[in-house]
């Protein structure tokens, strides 16, 4: 195929699929075993310095924080992450120094919510460098590709425009229409964070709601942790096994947090919860203000149900849920 | 709108009624966060009951009884056609099952190409933006574009922007097809606090429609560092009903998070 354009963007996360393939045979266990641990214990295993790291969900929605606030607690460095439309968590991660690259679809920012000064200061004081550009899509589909265990995967977005020409992307000549096509590398995140809604003590998972990207990405990661808001017998799995989006052999190990997705949404559960969210967008500001912030609901409680009292407890998490059920008027206190 | 005659709306609801009009009845648009959205669902509480919203993360058909915070809220399936995948509903835009892709920008120029990654250069910039998100990919895709720009101005309206993020008509007619972007694409509708535009169909520069009411012709091109396609006969855009800002003001944004108090 002739190579039209090559994208400028760091190749992050590629393997060549032989490659991945041996690490599956090697890494991947396809017994039936209990998979339970604490955040504590996952991220010391699994996470090492230098990681190439990516959240499930989007955005502000179906985050595993529970696993990002003990990351920052352990003080991992030099992490990479993708930025999926990673949001909140990856302004907590960067605003904290522990991910400084980010391979960046939609980031920065929040949503309606404004801007993230924290990471945002990070980057443009070149403190956090970003290794290329992508669309949501264009991310998607890196997973896609892991997932088949392809080295790419064709696309027709990211063409013309500096988006394409700051990916890790190739412009080539399809050689069925012979028209210039978009080749998407794939990826395979060193580890990764799905939170659910319900899973066994194997990693057999149920996601309630929209999937986003975490079927893609929960087949690629080389290491994927699952967060979840309860733990169900694997009896119950198997009675609509139609809704196992995750199975357990993609599964490295199962973490229960109720609330684990604080401050972020999970989908008829409970909301986003916006005073949180706006506290960290005002506090955050200043590298003063992500210190504070840090030492007050991370490194100075022990686990993450500690900090869910320190943002209010049962009253407060009673109120999400009233406000996720629309049983509750929306409060938008980031506004200014 | 600078004059002093006082308004019974104000302009971000204006830009949400002249949004909702551009959409069809029975057709398919797929929203960005912000303005894109209180304009898609006001469209389908007024002439368009069937238009039908697509959310990038997966959400499809809600039926929205308020305005989601974010693209992918659990408002975004409410009642909804399906609760799927990203995968799965920009694979379906790329196939062309999507009408309307329907965006908000930074910077735009006259080929209607937008920037939402950077203001100054890409490695050292001035200010880090979000970058595409689904932008891209909805501009790419989607058979016709519309863009919400709120505030038109010359750093707004540029000859060039500091970073292509999205495709327009890229650098005039023709280029979209050259770099493989699908046939037939591309941006379709411009709205800003100034006026409506369109895309003229042999340069594919940005030509005035309409202004709205109480604007100027020079202000609108004043505002802008690039010249703009002047037709001789020009329209008066629209004005938002009662009935239009009651729904806008009661039913989508009770809280003014988007269009204020």
């Amino acid at each position: 195929m002739e190579i039209l354009h090559e994208g400028k963007g760091e190749l992050i996360g590629w393997h060549d699929p032989d490659e991945n393939r041996e690490y599956v045979l090697k890494n991947k266990s396809r017994e039936l075993k209990d998979k339970t641990m604490t955040a504590k214990e996952v991220v010391t295993k699994f996470v090492k310095d230098g990681d190439f790291i990516a959240s499930g969900g989007f955005g502000h929605i179906r985050v595993s924080m529970n696993i990002i606030y003990e990351i920052i607690r352990q003080k991992k460095r030099n992490l990479i992450m993708a930025g999926k439309t990673a949001v909140h968590d990856l302004d907590l991660l960067v605003g904290t120094g522990c991910v400084n690259k980010v391979e960046v679809a939609y980031s920065f920012g929040h949503e309606l919510r404004g801007l993230s000064p924290a990471s945002r200061r990070m980057v443009e004081s070149g403190r956090c460098k970003v290794s290329g550009e992508i669309s949501n899509s264009g991310y998607q589909w890196r997973f896609l590709a892991g997932m088949m265990g392809l080295p790419f995967i064709p696309s027709r977005n990211l063409l013309g425009t500096d988006t394409g020409k700051y990916s890790s992307c190739k412009v080539v000549k399809d050689p069925f229409s012979g028209k210039p096509i978009n080749l998407i590398p794939a990826v395979y995140p060193d580890v990764a964070f799905i939170h659910v809604h319900r899973c066994d003590i194997y990693g057999n998972c149920q996601i309630d709601g929209i999937l986003v990207e975490d079927f893609e990405l929960a087949r690629c990661a080389r290491k994927l942790i699952i967060t979840t808001e309860e733990i169900i017998d694997n009896d119950e799995i198997r009675r609509e096994p139609w809704r196992t989006t995750i199975p357990f052999y993609v599964v490295d190990a199962v973490v229960e947090q109720p609330f684990g997705s604080h401050p972020c949404e999970m989908h008829g559960m409970y909301f986003f919860d916006e005073e949180h969210i706006a506290e960290w967008l005002d506090i955050s500001r200043t590298d003063e203000g992500v210190q504070k912030y840090a030492e007050k609901y991370i490194d100075s409680v022990n686990e993450f149900d500690d900090y869910l009292e320190l943002c209010g407890g049962i009253k407060k998490l009673n109120f999400l849920k009233r406000r996720e059920a629309l049983r509750a008027p929306l409060i938008t206190p980031w506004r200014k | 709108m600078s004059n002093n005659e006082t308004k019974k709306y104000n302009m971000r609801e204006f830009l949400a009624f002249t949004g909702a009009s551009v959409l069809e009845d029975g057709k398919c648009v797929f929203v960005g966060t912000g303005l894109p959205m209180i304009a898609g669902i006001l469209a389908q509480k007024t002439h368009a009951p069937h238009l039908l919203i697509i959310f990038e993360a997966g959400g499809v058909g809600p039926i929205l009884t308020e305005l989601p915070i974010s693209v992918g809220q659990e408002l975004t399936f409410h009642k909804g056609i399906t609760a799927t995948s990203m995968h799965d509903v920009m694979s379906s835009c790329q196939a062309g099952f999507v009408d309307y892709g329907f965006l908000g920008g930074a910077q735009m120029d006259m080929y209607g190409n937008i920037n939402t990654t950077c203001i100054g250069d890409h490695d050292h910039p001035k200010a880090r933006l979000p970058g595409s998100g689904g932008a891209n990919d909805i501009a790419s895709f989607a058979h016709k574009t519309i863009l919400i720009i709120g505030g038109q101005s010359k750093r707004t309206f540029v000859s060039k922007v500091d970073f292509l993020t999205t495709p327009g008509y890229l650098d005039g007619p023709g280029a979209r097809e050259k770099a493989g972007l699908p046939q037939g694409t591309g941006p379709y509708r411009v709205i800003t606090q100034l006026a409506i535009f369109g895309f003229d169909d042999k340069t594919k520069r940005l030509k005035l429609i309409s202004i709205h009411p109480g604007v100027t012709l020079e202000e609108v091109k004043d505002n802008c560092s690039f010249d703009i396609i002047i037709p001789e006969k020009y329209g008066i855009s629209a004005e938002p009903t009662d009935k239009d800002l009651d729904i806008l003001r009661t039913q989508i944004d009770p809280t003014g998070m988007m269009i204020g108090k």
